[in-house]
């Protein structure tokens, strides 16, 4: 038999979040091996809307200081453009973008409120359904698919290790210590565990007694056949989040997701789609009037955990003490340069350096009952429900 | 979810379920596609007395036949098809059993698209019953069914080479329907590539109409087909160019102007023939792309040209309610006659009928007739040695991919797209083959890094060849690389189409950006403090 593997660091699951955390332990010289089930990002981190605008994290300003930077950094290209205008058809959007111009504000940020005629100026493909918006100096999108690639790429290129199509089954404890991860393969020992698994990270960290609160979702999203691009890409509003690529494609999503329950030996999971596409499609439409003739080629899905109170958990654990998880409860994409820096931290220097996380620790579900995600209804409809 | 004590606890109100409103229209079996699988199929559940619903896309818009959709039509389509009602004419003409199907009551929907089909599955709860998606120019909804039957056919295998990305590469399946279906064909003056049953059968159909074909280009050392139709062919002056491809396409003012032959082995010169087009008829893929949206199980058969859904019996699929007949579920080297085709239409009819418990009025006569058989000769291998042909003749900087502007070099060193401007160093850059060390390569990937197989024409114009040039890049066999995967709609279908499609109240009502969990939004600094309950209560990503 081989000597089983070995690494300081196991990362398990090479979504944004274990990635970046990769790529900053192997930036601090940290021998660093990320395991995935299946190729790189090929989940939420390679499927969602790419919006990088986060003033409700503890996460935001390190978003913002990062991204700017991210496609030099890693040398490889993000897709990465600053700057977000969100708009509105109704006013009740209209009140709550304002709103969240403000709070962007109150964070020291630029942004200014638009009128009808500032929106239709500022983004082409808008028309008489405008009724007004912001335009937040700040934020802004990149392409998750490139994005996921450049930090495997990066990694790889400072000497970390990938090892993808390899489904970790458990992970392995000894003496109040993770010793390793075993896989399908085989057993890879390590000083310290990261778990970065997405939806499957609670069955997971289930194995050595931990016990992380998520249920697990489907969302959707269009794209459609590429356009003369627009000055800014990042343009949503009327219920949806999304951007223009920069090939031109309008790329959007929102509106219900779909729970869905996890089979428990963590077989794999379908993404099918649903007719959600017609509705993103209309209110497309709504938005960006001068485009209704463009057509949809293609939608998708992706998979989502959400804790309880839809915020993320980024926490080194007091037991095991050399295991550090991370969940970022859907929202995990654009914070994910200043996610990785913060998990680097916890696992090199025992604490975030940049800012407070402890309202993001895993402690704050302890009294939350087993059954929690059925009280809320955060489970599969079973067919006579749904009926 | 029941609880055990009769209690459903309530779905979350931003979820799917109840979102979606019924369908539109109902039907027990719906079959997707009036070639004569499709229709046989169509007619023999209504003579059962089924409600029946057959849908066809034919006859197309002048804007999907730019557009290559669904077959490689190559700029080649004349101005009569800007004309609906003659194309429509034209399409009953040429297919009587179709006026068989409106006496019978099936409820006939040309010019109608199927873009998906939606069946319930571990992660899809919240359908209204089984539902395919259907569009028309102005209109899109949805139609329950109990059963579908899916023939969609077969569309032409593209392959490209220095100049093919103007008017005049044509694929055979399109050139035959534009000859005979429509009499909208364009052209005058063929060089047909490929010499088997396919090729020989678009060369005849031209000849039929007065057409001149100069040529056939054939990979291999000696013609494949019938060598009895050759000779007939050669009687004809049609030449026989063998252990030969296309080099190039000369480009002319009104597209392609003559085909550049260059021998594959040997110093033979390049010899230029006039033509105003260039026939691809190497071979036919099984139009899958319905079936794998829908979730159902295919697999790579190379005796059934392509992708195939996963059948014991060539009719039932891995989704109970899913039924296939015709070219969709495989094609041979040689081509199904119409006989062949209607009878695996019925036989998928009969398993429709045995589904529901039923049996045929005539005794069961259709399911005794046994399925099509494929002939057992992998079409792959031979596929493959006219990509490696055409990469050896004409190059590595022709497009791959001509929607995302593609080229095959580009696709082997897995290159960002050029509108980055920014390709990545060579000592940076993880060709195909690098990858393929890190596990199976995989063409959705390669969709993703280098945007090949993502452009409106929806992976029709490169699918095959792009898997084909991934698997010559990374030295595996074609069989190597898995399927990527098609995506609902299926169809190019614009915004304000789709749009139509009928929302429930609930839908608009609960409507969120996202989840619809206040918590999420609120800012780190308020959690915890006496803002918290104000920014809750106004959420703010509604
Ligand atoms: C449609 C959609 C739109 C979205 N839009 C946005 C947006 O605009 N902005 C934003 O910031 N966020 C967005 N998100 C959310 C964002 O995509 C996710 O929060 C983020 O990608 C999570 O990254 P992750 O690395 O934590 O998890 P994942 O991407 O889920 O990665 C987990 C990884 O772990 C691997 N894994 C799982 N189990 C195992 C195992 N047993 N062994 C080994 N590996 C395993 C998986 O293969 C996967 O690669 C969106 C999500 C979706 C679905």
């Amino acid at each position: 038999m081989d000597a089983p593997l070995r690494a300081s660091v196991v990362v398990v699951g090479g979504g944004v979040s274990g990635l970046s955390a990769a790529w900053w332990l192997a930036r601090s010289g940290v021998d660093v091996l990320v395991v995935d089930k299946g190729i790189v990002g090929w989940e939420a981190s390679g499927r969602n809307g790419g919006g990088c605008t986060h003033y409700n994290s503890a996460l935001f300003h390190e978003e913002q200081r990062l991204w700017p930077l991210m496609d030099e950094l890693l040398g490889y290209p993000t897709e990465y453009r600053r700057e977000r205008i969100i708009f509105a058809t109704t006013e009740y959007h209209l009140n709550a973008y304002l709103r969240m111009g403000e709070e962007v504000g109150r964070h020291g940020y630029d942004w200014e409120a638009l009128d009808g005629d500032e929106v239709r100026r500022r983004v082409p493909l808008a028309g008489d359904s405008a009724l007004g918006g912001i335009h937040l100096k700040v934020g802004g999108h990149a392409n998750p698919q490139r994005t996921v690639q450049a930090y495997a790429w990066a990694i790889q290129d400072l000497g970390g290790r990938i090892l993808q199509h390899t489904p970790v089954v458990r992970l392995v404890a000894r003496g109040g210590k993770v010793t390793g991860v075993e896989t399908a393969t085989g057993l890879i020992e390590c000083d310290h565990v990261v778990v970065t698994a997405g939806p499957q990270s609670g069955r997971l960290l289930a194995t050595v007694g931990v016990r992380l609160p998520v249920a697990v979702a489907r969302a959707e999203m269009i794209v459609t056949e590429p356009l003369p691009l627009m000055p800014h890409g990042g343009v949503d509003g009327n219920g949806l989040y999304g951007r223009q690529t920069l090939r031109g494609n309008l790329a959007y999503g929102g509106g219900p997701h779909e729970w869905i329950d996890l089979p428990p030996d963590g077989a794999p999971l379908s993404r099918p789609t649903s007719p959600l596409a017609a509705h993103l499609a209309r209110r497309l439409a709504e938005l960006l009037p001068k485009a209704a003739h463009v057509r949809v080629i293609r939608s998708w899905a992706g998979l989502i955990e959400n804790t309880p109170d839809g915020r993320p958990v980024i926490d080194r654990l007091s037991s095991p003490e050399n295991l550090t998880i991370c969940t970022m409860s859907a929202v995990g994409f654009g914070l994910s340069p200043a996610t990785g820096h913060a998990i680097r931290d916890l696992v090199v220097d025992g604490r975030c350096s940049f800012t407070d996380l402890d309202k993001y620790r895993l402690d704050r579900f302890d009294g939350v009952p087993d059954d929690w995600a059925a009280d809320k209804g955060w489970v599969a409809a079973a067919r006579a429900a749904a009926a | 979810m029941d609880d055990g004590a009769g209690h459903i606890p309530a779905q979350d109100p931003r979820s799917q379920v109840g979102k979606f409103a019924p369908p539109r229209e109902r039907f027990d079996v719906v079959v997707i596609g009036a070639g004569p699988a499709g229709l046989a199929a169509a007619l023999e559940a209504a003579r059962a007395g089924l409600s029946v619903k057959l849908v066809d896309e034919n006859p197309v818009a002048p804007g999907l036949v730019g557009l290559d959709v669904p077959l490689l039509y190559g700029g080649r389509a004349d101005a009569s098809i800007g004309a609906p009602q003659r194309m429509l004419e034209q399409m009953l003409a040429t297919n009587p059993d179709l006026a068989e199907a409106f006496e019978l009551g099936v409820d006939v929907a040309l010019r109608t698209a199927a873009w998906s089909v939606f069946v319930e599955g571990d992660a899809l709860h919240a359908l209204p019953g089984p539902v395919v998606g259907l569009a028309d120019e102005t209109a899109a909804w949805l139609c329950g069914f109990d059963q579908l039957i899916v023939a969609s056919g077969a569309r032409d295998l593209v392959y490209s080479f220095d100049g093919a990305d103007q008017p005049g590469v044509v694929g055979a399946v399109a050139l035959t329907a534009l000859i005979e279906r429509y009499e909208a064909f364009d052209g005058r003056s063929l060089v047909v590539l490929g010499s088997d049953d396919l090729a020989l059968t678009a060369a005849e159909c031209a000849l039929a109409r007065g057409l001149a074909v100069a040529a056939l280009v054939e990979v291999a050392p000696a013609p494949l087909g019938d060598p009895f139709r050759i000779a007939e062919l050669s009687e004809r002056g049609v030449r026989m160019i063998a252990g030969s491809v296309v080099r190039s396409a000369v480009r002319g003012a009104f597209g392609v102007a003559g085909a550049v032959v260059a021998a594959v082995e040997g110093d033979r010169p390049d010899e230029t023939i006039a033509c105003d087009t260039i026939c691809l008829a190497v071979g036919r893929v099984p139009v899958v792309d319905l079936l794998d949206a829908a979730g159902v199980r295919v697999v790579l058969d190379g005796a059934r040209g392509g992708f195939v859904p996963d059948s014991l019996d060539r009719v039932s699929t891995s989704l109970p309610s899913i039924f296939v007949a015709g070219d969709c579920a495989g094609v041979g080297r040689r081509l199904a006659t119409l006989e062949e085709a209607a009878a695996h239409g019925r036989r998928a009819a009969a398993a429709v009928l045995a589904a529901r418990g039923l049996t045929l009025p005539d005794g069961d006569a259709a399911s005794t007739v046994p399925p099509p058989r494929p002939d057992g000769h992998d079409q792959l291998p031979h596929r493959r040695r006219w990509m490696e042909a055409l990469l050896s003749t004409g190059g590595t900087d022709v497009l791959v991919c001509p929607c995302e502007e593609v080229t095959r070099a580009e696709l082997v060193a897995v290159q960002p797209p050029r509108y980055l401007g920014a390709a990545i160093p060579e000592n940076r850059c993880r060709t195909l083959s690098a990858m393929a060390g890190e596990g199976t390569p995989s063409h959705d990937q390669m969709k993703r890094l280098t945007r090949v197989t993502m452009g409106p024409c929806q992976g029709r114009r490169c699918r095959e060849q792009v898997a084909m040039v991934m698997a010559i890049g990374a030295g595996v066999p074609v069989s190597g690389i898995p399927l990527a995967g098609y995506r609902a709609p299926v169809r190019p279908l614009p915004l304000a189409v789709l749009a139509t499609l009928p929302e429930t109240a609930a839908s608009e009502e609960q409507w969120d950006v996202w989840f619809g969990i206040p918590t999420q939004w609120v800012p780190y600094d308020a959690i915890g403090t006496p803002r918290e309950q104000e920014l809750i209560e106004f959420t703010m990503h509604m």
